[in-house]
């Protein structure tokens, strides 16, 4: 498969096998994560592989996955669930920000928590409710969690091993709009990650001002550069890949550069990431910025019927707009 | 007073309260209450209140060699586990009055429960309790004093679980025993089930309460035991309150019966009564250990005290009821047994009582004398590897308190 272009789906199978070879320990379980791979189709060949003791169709009840999986975990395994959908990861809230969270802090660092909650996330597949949420800032707000995002096949792929390999828990968002689109990126499976698990990615460079984005809107900032670009304006794109911890210097540093940050997410502006991120950037950066730091985001209401999503939902003018007011200061 | 007023207790409770009618609505709880009582006949007992031994019936019978079989010598330990147990616990509770401990949620009452079950236990077995299993702790061979670190605030337990394979009490309740299951699960991924060898088969016992049976973890953990067949003993205590609340506000089928719903037997014990709870819970670890499934136990027992020291029970329930409660006394019972069958002499009752006074005094001393945490170490193993808030917020606090002490002041 070496140097072959792959989709962010077939990447995470490739990165769940990969880590399911290197580690026997390593067990999958979730909702359909068996025979049909998921409903994603991430988990996909896996059971077939590696036996249904490794891949488990679990009850279809999320506080007994985690649950169970911590229970696994205590006794040495690493269990990497799947939650089928953001939206139904919240029966499953309890066990994640009580047990999970606070599991190697309680015990005084005597018992490790090596778990992974794999999420899809996001918007913009025409989903009926629940579908469609991007509940990073719940995870992010969890103290003893860390929460990643991909963005990219080639991502998918590391970072799954990555957060796989680390004896913290780590709450991994897909975003499930990019899962099946053809990756511009090519994975060296024979090969090192790049980055850390923990890293942020300039994925473009440029000098006029900053957007920082992660998971599905990745692609519409890369979009949206490309379209300024024709106007002149040279943007550079930051691809945050870790929510918690976040990687402070790399931000930092672009925006120094720049000048100007717009912070770009599918989730509710309000008390979500961008929040946190556009107060770390004043209070390091203050001396440093031509304008005020701006938001994309979601608006402050719950997930709106599908016919309403692109409203919803940044979209490339909607970036660009924040662009221009934040280039008119 | 008889149990039939203990009903009475139940229903008088209950009035104003919404009353499903019989015709269309579940069993009234009063009909429930008529499932616990001495008189069920479906529950497990060896001996009376008194402690006469009593004859084996349909009920028993399955349980009845495992008593048979057990020796003066293991009467013995049983008792001295019992009456350290209740030292223990009743240590903890002045030391909480004394201001040494912020909250003591006490045992008094449920001793023969926690040490029928936890004597059950084999060592490569493991317990998953709640917070108020200070028996079950002993009996895995937890230092008491590892107990009070959270009660008094300077942890959250803190212990190392896998020393004596006793998880860390867990406060919310029900989360637990989701995690028992995992564990579980883990140990037949392992081949350590079912393979004959008492050296390796192993099993997992969660605890909870009456009032955890209504919680969502512990019925979805009953659902993961069942369908992966994990080697896993739920023990409930059923101490009648949770906090305030009695179990008819909890369920209408009692737990034991329940657990048949969820595909395996549930076992209803008299948990005053410390060989019929060791007997059922050895039967039930054997069961799960050699690939048998899982069972739950429920041990019908009594608070004695409050629910925590926090709690006022004169508020919600009888005096009455707790005197009927006191003549069912786990120890006294125990005792009367052991002197029927000539198990011990009075010396060892003697050295039992002297024993229970130095281990109150060595944990009071513990208690007093457990140091502060250092402040910096709330910073400490929050996570396994590095992570840069964590260090940079500690670098700020530190930054913080060395103020203070450039200033003259103490850090
Ligand atoms: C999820 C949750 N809700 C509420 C509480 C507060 N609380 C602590 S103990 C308790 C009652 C528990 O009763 P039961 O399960 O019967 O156990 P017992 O205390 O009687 O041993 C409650 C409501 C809690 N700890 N966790």
């Amino acid at each position: 498969m070496s140097g072959t272009r792959l989709s962010l789906a077939k990447g995470l199978n490739a990165g769940l096998r990969r880590a399911m070879e290197k580690d026997p320990k390593v067990v999958l379980m979730g909702e359909d994560v068996g025979k049909l791979g998921g409903v994603f189709r991430i988990t996909e060949g896996l059971q077939k592989d590696f036996g249904d003791h490794r891949v488990m169709d679990t009850p279809l009840a999320e506080s007994g996955i985690v649950g169970a999986a911590v229970g696994l975990a205590l006794r040495g395994y690493r269990p990497v669930v799947e939650i089928q959908f953001d939206g139904f990861v919240y029966p499953a809230f309890d066990q994640i920000v009580s047990q999970v969270a606070k599991m190697h802090a309680r015990s005084l660092g005597h018992l490790k928590l090596p778990l992974v909650i794999r999420i899809p996330c996001g918007g913009g597949i025409g989903a009926v409710e629940h579908h469609s949420e991007s509940n990073e800032a719940y995870f992010a707000h969890t103290a003893g969690l860390r929460v990643v995002t991909c963005s990219n096949a080639a991502d998918g792929y590391w970072m799954m091993q990555q957060a796989i390999e680390s004896d913290d828990p780590v709450i991994f968002f897909e975003p499930k709009r990019r899962y099946h689109e053809r990756g511009e990126t090519e994975i060296d499976e024979g090969g090192t990650p790049e980055l850390g698990l923990y890293d942020a990615r300039v994925v473009r460079e440029g000098s006029d001002a900053t957007l920082l984005c992660y998971g599905p809107m990745v692609k519409t900032c890369l979009q949206a550069a490309e379209a300024a670009a024709e106007e002149g304006r040279n943007l550079e794109v930051v691809d945050l890949r870790t929510l918690s911890p976040l990687d402070l210097p790399t931000i930092m540093e672009s925006v120094k550069k720049t000048r100007r940050a717009v912070i770009v997410h599918e989730a509710q502006t309000f008390v979500g990431m961008g929040a946190e991120i556009a107060a770390r950037i004043q209070e390091e950066c203050f001396y440093h910025l031509e304008a005020p730091v701006l938001r994309v985001g979601g608006y402050n209401i719950p997930y709106p019927p599908s016919r309403f999503e692109e409203e919803f939902l940044p979209t490339l003018d909607r970036v660009l707009d924040a662009v221009d007011r934040s280039l008119a200061h | 007073m008889s149990d039939n007023e203990v009903a009475g207790h139940a229903r008088s409770r209950m009035e104003g309260a919404f009353q499903p009618s019989p015709e269309s609505g579940p069993t009234p709880p009063s009909q429930i209450y008529g499932h616990f009582s001495d008189e069920n006949p479906e529950m497990v007992q060896f001996v009376d209140a008194d402690g006469n031994r009593l004859d084996t019936n349909e009920t028993n019978a399955p349980y009845a060699q495992i008593v048979e079989e057990m020796t003066s010598e293991d009467a013995r330990i049983i008792y001295r586990d019992l009456v350290l147990v209740r030292r223990i616990d009743a240590e903890g509770f002045a030391l909480q009055r004394q201001g040494e401990l912020g909250l003591w949620p006490s045992l008094l009452g449920q001793e023969a429960a926690q040490v029928g079950a936890g004597r059950a236990l084999r060592d490569h077995d493991y317990a998953f309790p709640g917070y108020r299993e200070h028996g079950v702790a002993w009996c895995r061979g937890v230092p008491p004093e590892n107990l009070l670190g959270m009660f008094r605030g300077v942890n959250h337990g803190g212990w190392d679980s896998n020393e004596n394979n006793f998880h860390l009490y867990t406060i919310v309740i029900g989360n637990q025993m989701l995690h028992a299951v995992g564990y579980a699960m883990g140990i037949a991924a392992d081949g350590d089930m079912g393979t004959g060898d008492p050296d390796r088969d192993a099993a997992v016992m969660a605890f909870t309460g009456d009032g955890g049976t209504s919680q969502g973890d512990f019925n979805e953990a009953l659902v993961f035991a069942a369908v992966t067949n994990a080697p896993t003993v739920f023990f409930v205590q059923n101490n009648q309150w949770a906090i305030s609340e009695p179990n008819e506000k909890q369920f209408i089928i009692p737990p034991y019966q329940r657990a048949r719903g969820f595909g395996f037997p549930g076992v209803l014990v008299d948990g005053n009564d410390p060989l019929a709870t060791y007997a059922v819970a050895k039967d039930a670890l054997d069961k799960a250990r050699s690939g048998q499934g899982p069972t739950l136990i429920e041990a019908y027992t009594y608070r004695m005290g409050a629910h925590t020291t926090s709690d006022d029970p004169s508020k919600y329930r009888s005096s009455a009821e707790v005197e009927i409660w006191k003549e069912k006394d786990p120890i006294k019972r125990m005792r009367g047994f052991m002197a029927e069958r000539n198990h011990a002499d009075e010396e060892f009752f003697a050295a039992v009582d002297a024993e229970a006074d130095e281990i109150a005094a060595r944990v009071r001393k513990a208690c007093q004398e457990m140091p502060d945490p250092e402040l910096p170490t709330m910073f400490d193993h929050q996570y396994t590897e590095y992570h840069p808030l964590v260090e940079a917020e500690r670098e700020e606090f530190l930054a913080y308190h060395a103020g203070f002490a450039e200033e003259g002041g103490q850090a």
